[in-house]
């Protein structure tokens, strides 16, 4: 492999930990991923040397405090091919998707229409049916056809009531299904209505383009990209921040106050009230750095070629019922026989294997499939072969005492 | 604290229970029923109860559930079966428990908890279809 894993595991210290007595193998990536020195050190870099409130003092601490934050905008910007004005800061994806939820609704009309996929998270469901409650809109979703793939068909019908907007997840994180993006925000466009990408999953494992994609909005979470837990970003083109309202309101979104009204500042400020979390912007700037030295091409080939071997191992157990694609990204969702996922996921625990068992916040889609939970191994540049072959040994054990 | 291995808590009586629970499937005619479910983990469970005074007369249940949920129903419907309503009522986390013989863990106590939960509710809140009352002496 071209990955020279060993060395990159050296710079996770929690990788080191044992439980139960064993080495853990830290297969939840798709819910958190773990951190590098590298941003640990520069977050702590920062408290230690610079701290200060950003864009209000005129002392020495505020402008070195101003200009990280506005370099790890940049930095940023820059791995998705956005301008540094585009990248608004937000607390994870799911502020980021109830702000575009919010002000592209706020001003919408009774009886528009928005259009969701049957494979989105809740935090790309909820918001909207949140605001199509208050301003009578009305939901569709494009179903999921053959092959646990969007049916392009099902989207085109979707995209023919003209929708407001068309938001969907650029990778399930249930299924691993790696949606075509710039077709889907092609289609949109045509059809009149914005395009949003819940890039939760995508951003942190694969090579994204805001402007080869042609989306409006892109969502994203820092947490799940070697970066610390309370940062996210929302793309948004530049267009759009001119002519939409703000989100919060609030200190640093406004250029003038008065009793009466106020007026925005200039975006992105406009959409990030109040004080911003610094430390997570830059601590996500260094992630970036380390993700774009060990190369996000090699990162993905990793990846695959671990759910390849996953997808192998367990079918060999037989009764294993595996949910996704066969080209699917860096994630396995499946069952085993009669297990039940918590049991699987308590035995895989008993191994020091560490894989989520649950509706993974997507309970419409795990209902689809005709489960209550799966059980999920999600993987990212620091797992290996044998935290493959554990996880197996870990299922086989399970269905040996349960199935 | 990481004593959490597998072998620990998947013990002999638990898997006994998972695998051939007692008091399973669906009564007809029943006095009193509930269903309850876990949305963390999608565990869900069904429970009838037939009642004579303050007595409950038979229990039954159905759950696709995990193995510890499954197992806490079977041993609690056996146990409360001939009990009075009242000291069914009374049970709490300790005597589900006592009834597993372990602890199975902060994150699966719900797994756990949950047929006492809806045990409870079907103790307070009869059936009120079937004809109330009369339902009770079939
Ligand atoms: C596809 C997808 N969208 C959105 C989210 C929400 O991310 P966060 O909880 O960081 O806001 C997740 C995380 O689980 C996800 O997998």
């Amino acid at each position: 492999m071209a990955l020279d894993v060993e060395a990159i595991r050296e710079d996770f210290p929690i990788l080191r930990r044992k439980v139960n007595g064993k080495r853990i193998a830290y297969l939840d990536n798709a819910a958190t991923s773990q951190k590098p020195l590298a941003v640990l050190e520069a977050m702590e870099r920062y408290y230690r040397t610079c701290n200060a409130n950003v864009h209000r003092g005129t002392h020495r601490l505020s402008e070195e405090a101003t200009d990280a934050y506005e370099k790890a905008r940049a930095n940023i910007a820059g791995f998705i091919n956005a301008q540094p004005e585009e990248i608004i800061f937000t607390k994870n994806a799911t502020e980021a998707l109830n702000l575009v939820a919010s002000v592209v609704c706020r001003q919408a009309k009774e009886g528009q229409r928005i259009l969701l996929t049957q494979m989105e998270h809740h935090s790309n469901i909820v918001p909207w049916q949140i605001w199509a409650a208050e301003r009578g809109l009305e939901l569709g979703y494009a179903e999921i056809g053959e092959g646990f793939s969007l049916s392009g068909q099902s989207v085109l019908e979707g995209l023919s009531g003209s929708p407001l907007i068309f938001s969907f997840t650029h990778i399930s994180n249930v299924l691993g299904t790696i949606n075509d993006a710039a077709w889907l925000c092609r289609k949109a466009r045509q059809a009149g209505a914005y395009s949003c990408v819940d890039a939760a999953q995508s951003v942190p494992h694969m090579q994204v383009d805001v402007r080869e994609m042609g989306c409006d909005f892109l969502a994203f979470s820092g947490h799940k990209m070697l970066g610390p837990m309370g940062i996210g970003v929302l793309y948004m083109r530049r267009r759009l921040q001119e002519c939409l309202p703000p989100f919060l309101g609030g200190g640093d979104m406004i250029s003038s106050v008065g009793f009466e009204r106020s007026y925005w500042n200039a975006p992105p400020r406009k959409y990030e009230a109040g004080t911003p979390n610094v430390a997570g912007a830059i601590g996500l700037s260094a992630a970036i750095d380390y993700l774009r030295r060990v190369g996000m091409g090699k990162i993905a080939r990793h990846e695959k070629e671990l759910a390849r071997l996953c997808v192998e191992r367990l079918e060999a157990i037989g009764k294993a019922r595996i949910y996704g694609p066969k080209k699917r990204a860096g994630l396995v969702s499946f069952n085993i026989g009669s297990v039940h996922a918590h049991d699987a996921a308590a035995f895989a625990d008993g191994e020091g294997v560490q894989i989520r068992a649950g509706h993974h916040c997507a309970m419409p889609l795990v209902r689809m499939l005709g489960e209550a939970a799966t059980c999920r191994a999600s993987f990212y540049l620091y797992n290996t072969e044998e935290e493959v072959e554990r996880l197996s040994h870990a299922m086989r054990k399970a269905q040996r005492a349960l199935g | 604290m990481d004593m959490m291995d597998a072998e620990r808590i998947y013990r002999e009586n638990i898997l006994d229970h998972y695998k051939r629970p007692r008091r399973y499937g669906r009564m007809e005619g029943a006095d009193a029923e509930s269903e309850g479910a876990n949305p963390v983990c999608g565990d869900e469970i069904r429970v009838w109860l037939k009642l004579k005074g303050e007595r409950i007369e038979d229990a039954r249940f159905e759950a696709a559930a995990c193995a510890i949920c499954t197992a806490s129903a079977s041993m609690l419907l056996e146990q409360v079966v001939g009990k009075k309503t009242r000291q069914a009522l009374g049970m709490g986390r300790q005597e589900v428990l006592a009834l597993l013989g372990i602890n199975p863990g902060p994150a699966r106590l719900k797994c756990a908890l949950l047929p006492l939960e809806v045990l409870k509710a079907a103790l307070k809140k009869p059936a009120s279809k079937g004809g109330g009352k009369d339902a009770g002496k079939g």
